[in-house]
């Protein structure tokens, strides 16, 4: 992985740039670290309003960064002061610039009404911290392989089908086993296959699995 | 050579021990593995960033416990924070005392606030000085020309 970020540096265009948003330090810094060894280009601010700043939500127009970078996926944290993690999501997704960026929750909270919320406000995925490499590489498989579906298909994909899709190829690595220190007795798994048939809850429910 | 297998050797047995102890868990080893030649100071300028994070939040948990009437929603806050910076670093001994001061807060108690308080200054005083060893260990076994070897 690191060898291949050397030689995807010269054909910039390839690297995913990522503004992740974090109120904590420690946090920031690990994420940060994870994404450029999953070889993206990282912002990394402390908060919903800076990260808007750096999109020129609260002024100018289009989605280019101070540094003239295209951001590709926001990564931001849920519960953070000022405005959260869901109300930056909602900003995003009911801008007409931004709305097709992708966003990923990341809580330490495994909250069930949450995950939904965020999923419904139009979250990629909501991730439990800590964030593990296994994550941020899975992110990086699924945006790649959506990001060439979308341009064979001209157009943006079905999320749904999508997610269908994701669901055959992510089973085959399983969270569980990148996951050591996962036991999740997990009562609600029924209750959500239950409650809710469309498949993006259930790969949702995998990464449940990776709770503590 | 002879004595940079002992220092690994000691580095090894260290470094297991803190997991044995339940002082450190799997996400520690995680950050570990990042650390690479493009940042061969990852690990201790994450625990330099957790170290500070904690005194600020402690201070703060403190303050607020000191109020007449306390404000357990800003104890709370605190104690919030100081629990996903100790999950992120693999601490897992604070993390567990961050969990029980929460339901403190929650129930609004501020002799078992006060106590969490206590004991979360106990194990991150405790988790300083065993990654500061940790972090010793491996300058002395750079220093002698080794490498640090990786721990499963």
């Amino acid at each position: 992985m690191e060898v291949a970020g050397e030689v995807l540096q010269s054909g910039s265009s390839q690297e995913l740039h990522v503004l992740a948003v974090d109120d904590s330090y420690v946090d920031r810094k690990v994420i940060e670290k994870l994404l450029k060894i999953s070889s993206c280009k990282v912002t990394a601010v402390e908060s919903g309003s800076r990260a808007l700043q750096f999109l020129g939500l609260d002024g100018e127009k289009g989605s280019l960064g101070f540094n003239g970078l295209k951001v590709n996926l926001i990564m931001t944290d849920y519960s953070m002061p000022g405005m959260t993690g869901y109300e930056l999501l909602k900003k995003i997704k009911r801008s007409s610039a931004f709305r097709e960026i992708p966003v990923v929750i990341m809580s330490s909270e495994n909250i069930l009404t949450r995950i939904d919320s965020c999923l419904e406000e139009g979250a990629e995925e909501f991730l439990v911290k800590p964030v593990k490499l296994s994550d941020v590489k899975r992110l990086m498989k699924d945006r790649v392989s959506r990001g060439v579906t979308e341009e064979q298909e001209g157009r943006r994909v079905d999320k749904r089908k999508l997610e269908d899709d994701n669901l055959t190829s992510s089973s085959s690595s399983s969270p569980l086993s990148s996951s050591p220190s996962t036991t999740a007795s997990f009562g609600c798994d029924v209750s959500i296959s239950e409650l809710l048939p469309s498949p993006p809850h259930s790969s949702k429910r995998a990464k449940l699995h990776d709770a503590d | 050579m002879d004595v940079v297998n002992q220092m690994q050797r000691q580095f090894v047995d260290y470094s297991t021990s803190l997991h044995r102890e339940g002082i450190l868990d799997d996400q520690f080893t995680q950050l570990q593995k990042l650390q690479d030649e493009n940042s061969p100071d990852f690990v201790v300028e994450v625990a330099s960033l957790f170290f500070e994070d904690c005194e600020k939040l402690i201070n703060n948990m403190a303050r607020a416990l000191e109020q007449q009437g306390v404000d357990f929603k800003q104890v709370d806050a605190s104690v919030h924070q100081l629990k996903g910076s100790s999950s992120s670093i693999g601490a897992v001994q604070v993390k567990n005392v961050c969990i029980a001061f929460r339901s403190f807060c929650e129930a609004q108690n501020r002799e078992g606030c006060l106590r969490c308080l206590q004991q979360v200054t106990h194990e991150y005083s405790l988790l300083k000085n065993k990654l500061q060893t940790l972090f010793r260990l491996e300058q002395q076994i750079l220093a002698a020309g080794g490498s640090i070897p990786v721990i499963e």
